[in-house]
């Protein structure tokens, strides 16, 4: 019953290209308390500079305006954040803004500074994410997440978010599940492959060598998912500069780091999962009407659209960046990815909102070997690798970092910098981690394309943001 | 003894009386691995809020009076004139005007329905709820939003028929006056201070 205006529907357009030419990020944790979030920052910026070769105050000489993502004041316990880390970062008197936009805070931190330089106001920005979730325990964490859904209507009820989440996974398994035990094992996997893939990550929090069998006995959280199906709370920050083509030239001259295009695209659902109306699904390019005219006849109570089962917010993103950016086929088109794993199941529900599978066919991804960097059935390259950096089960959820961390990642296999970013010995003793012995490269040979999807709870805000190789665009005037 | 913080309006303004605050001494952290060398400091704080219910303020009312309200759009212009809104919207989601309130105690009790369900085993600070919490999100005929609430006695199944139950003794006035229970289940079995 949600009709859009033709306006409303109209392919955004940048009105001068904008690059990515560096990113950055510090170690995450569950709590650090021996850092204050300035250090955390500080340790992404400086970062970023020594990518391309640059001191942290030759990168700063370049930089026109900041975009500062943090979540939950309340969990910092700090408000106007933004202007500590502006200060201590030493960039006043330049023009900040601070942007929230709960999980999706980093994907729409980039958003603004996109904007920002496709607009012409600035030609460098600076996008930094960060979240402090340690300055409770866990039972008072559960609270302050709480609010970010209704107080009136949903928070009293519980005081966790997962309640209000779950009921949408619930519905999933039920309906595009069956409640299939091969299902469940499909889910079991994912949250093996991540926290597998954490492994390799000197950055992440939840490195573990586990089995599915592991997943499926560790404790229920909310049927049917388990505690190894869940997100991380964590500790960190993560930056990225954008430029235009010229001063993105100019930055990376000599450096490893080829600059790259980025869009970044936003959709947004209802606070509260009850407002959601039914209506018809919006396509993406890969998709026509007629193949959804039976989901109903496939999968009983699949026929309400979004309903509890998909992600209107997400399927909008896509919508509006895969037309901004020519994509038609994401599986043809892209090389690498990363999504919003905030649960294996909403994993799956994501594959689906980005048109990696049709809806009600999203496991497939999963159980086809797609996802893997080696697909386990063939023992060649996935055809599309997922969450390499561990993603929000295996590496972090700080929720202002987390979607900018998921482009620094995407970025690396494109400037075939994993490896080295990855496996250098010396950031596995900075962060007094144990580089495990069978610690593998990750790198994806040849990337060209990747996406990065941010996304904000139940589904309130999404971003898509789209990372491409300039030499391999996929519109000409994009 | 501190007294609780106490509120009330007159002539459209808070009229306060007790404490909104409650002060707890600070602590410092320590690092037991170092010297006991200083680390940071606790931050405790307990403070009460006012918070206006605004145009809801009528549903939250409601609730203690066994009654389910919610709202239509009446508006011979609106597309999306008549439709039902639970959760209670004041204002119609496309025109905007101001929605009819309307008793929906009947409807809900006729037709409500499990669309979905979590049984949820966790709770954060400051829950009032016995664990495992049921969440159930509940359709109604005629009504195109799904409400969330929790179903007090039985196990949630999709599809299960529920009734809604009223704390109608010592209410909250908060959404946790609003419980549901299968259908069929008998009045004396419902938890303490709710009813039919
Ligand atoms: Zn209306």
């Amino acid at each position: 019953m949600i009709k859009f205006s033709e306006r409303q529907l109209r392919v955004p357009k940048l009105a001068r290209p904008v690059y990515l030419v560096t990113a950055g990020q510090s170690k995450f944790d569950r709590a650090m308390p021996d850092k204050r979030t300035e250090e955390l920052c500080i340790d992404a910026f400086t970062q970023a500079a020594e990518l391309i070769n640059k001191t942290p105050a030759e990168l700063k000489r370049y930089i026109h305006t900041c975009y500062y993502g943090h979540f939950a004041d309340h969990f910092g316990d700090q408000l106007l954040g933004e202007a500590v880390i502006h200060d201590r970062l030493g960039l006043d008197p330049l023009g900040n803004a601070g942007i929230k936009t709960g999980g999706a805070t980093g994907g729409s931190t980039l958003w603004e500074g996109m904007k920002a330089v496709a607009s012409g106001y600035s030609d460098c920005v600076l996008a930094m994410g960060w979240e402090r979730m340690d300055e409770v325990p866990t039972d008072e964490g559960n609270f302050l997440i709480s609010c970010a859904a209704d107080k009136d209507w949903e928070s009293p009820l519980g005081h966790v978010y997962t309640g209000y989440y779950a009921v949408m996974a619930q519905k999933y398994w039920k309906v595009f599940g069956k409640e299939q035990p091969s299902f469940r094992r499909t889910l079991a996997e994912i949250a093996v492959k991540h926290r597998g893939y954490a492994r390799f990550n000197p950055y992440a929090q939840g490195p573990m060598k586990i089995t599915v069998e592991d997943v499926l006995n560790s404790p229920v959280v909310a049927y049917p998912l388990r505690a190894l199906d869940c997100c991380l709370m964590s500790v960190g920050a993560a930056c990225a500069i954008l430029c235009d083509e010229k001063t993105a030239v100019e930055l990376t001259k000599g450096t490893k780091n080829k600059p790259l295009r980025i869009w970044v695209a936003a959709g947004s659902h209802t606070l509260r999962p009850a407002d959601r109306l039914h209506m018809e699904i919006p396509l993406l390019p890969n998709e026509t009407a007629k193949q959804y005219k039976d989901l109903g006849k496939r999968f009983p109570g699949g026929e309400r659209y979004p309903g509890f089962t998909g992600f209107l917010g997400a399927r909008m993103a896509a919508w509006y960046g895969y037309r901004m950016a020519g994509i038609v086929d994401p599986m043809e088109d892209l090389d690498v990815i990363e999504l919003h794993d905030a649960f294996t199941i909403s994993d799956v529900q994501s594959y689906e909102d980005v048109g990696l599978r049709p809806y009600g066919e999203g496991r497939d991804y999963v159980e086809s070997g797609d996802c893997y960097h080696k697909n386990p059935h063939t023992g060649k390259p996935g055809r599309l690798p997922s969450n390499l950096s561990g993603g929000l089960i295996g590496c972090l959820l700080a929720v202002g970092a987390t979607g900018i961390m998921q482009t620094f990642e995407s970025a690396t296999h494109f400037w075939n910098r994993w490896a080295e970013i990855h496996g250098d010995p010396k950031i596995w003793k900075k962060f007094n981690r144990q580089k495990p012995a069978d610690w593998t490269n990750l790198q994806v040979k040849g990337a060209k394309r990747a996406l990065a999807i941010s996304h904000a709870g139940v589904g309130s805000h999404v971003t898509a943001t789209i990372l491409m190789d300039p030499d391999h665009l996929l519109k000409e005037d994009a | 003894m501190s007294m609780f913080g106490q509120v009330y309006v007159k002539n459209n303004q808070y009229k306060i009386k007790g404490n909104f605050h409650h002060m707890t001494p600070n602590q410092p952290i320590r690092n037991a691995d170092d010297g006991w060398k200083l680390m940071g400091v606790t931050n405790p704080r307990d403070m009460t809020y006012m918070h206006s219910y605004g145009g809801e303020a009528i549903f939250f009312e409601s609730l203690g009076k066994g009654k389910l309200m919610a709202t239509r759009c009446d508006n011979r212009k609106c597309d999306m004139k008549g439709t039902i809104y639970q959760p209670f919207r004041i204002h119609c989601m496309s025109c905007l005007g101001k929605n009819t309130v309307i008793d929906m105690t009947k409807l809900a009790k006729k037709s409500a329905k499990i669309h979905t369900f979590m049984v949820c085993e966790r709770s954060g600070a400051f829950s009032i709820l016995d664990k495992p919490i049921k969440f159930i999100n509940i359709e109604f005929d005629g009504v195109p939003t799904i409400l969330m609430s929790y179903l007090s006695i039985g196990d949630p199944k999709i599809g299960m028929k529920v009734i809604p139950i009223f704390r109608t003794t010592n209410p909250t006035y908060t959404i946790l006056d609003l419980s549901w229970v299968p259908v069929g289940t008998k009045e004396t079995n419902l938890p303490e201070g709710f009813s039919f």
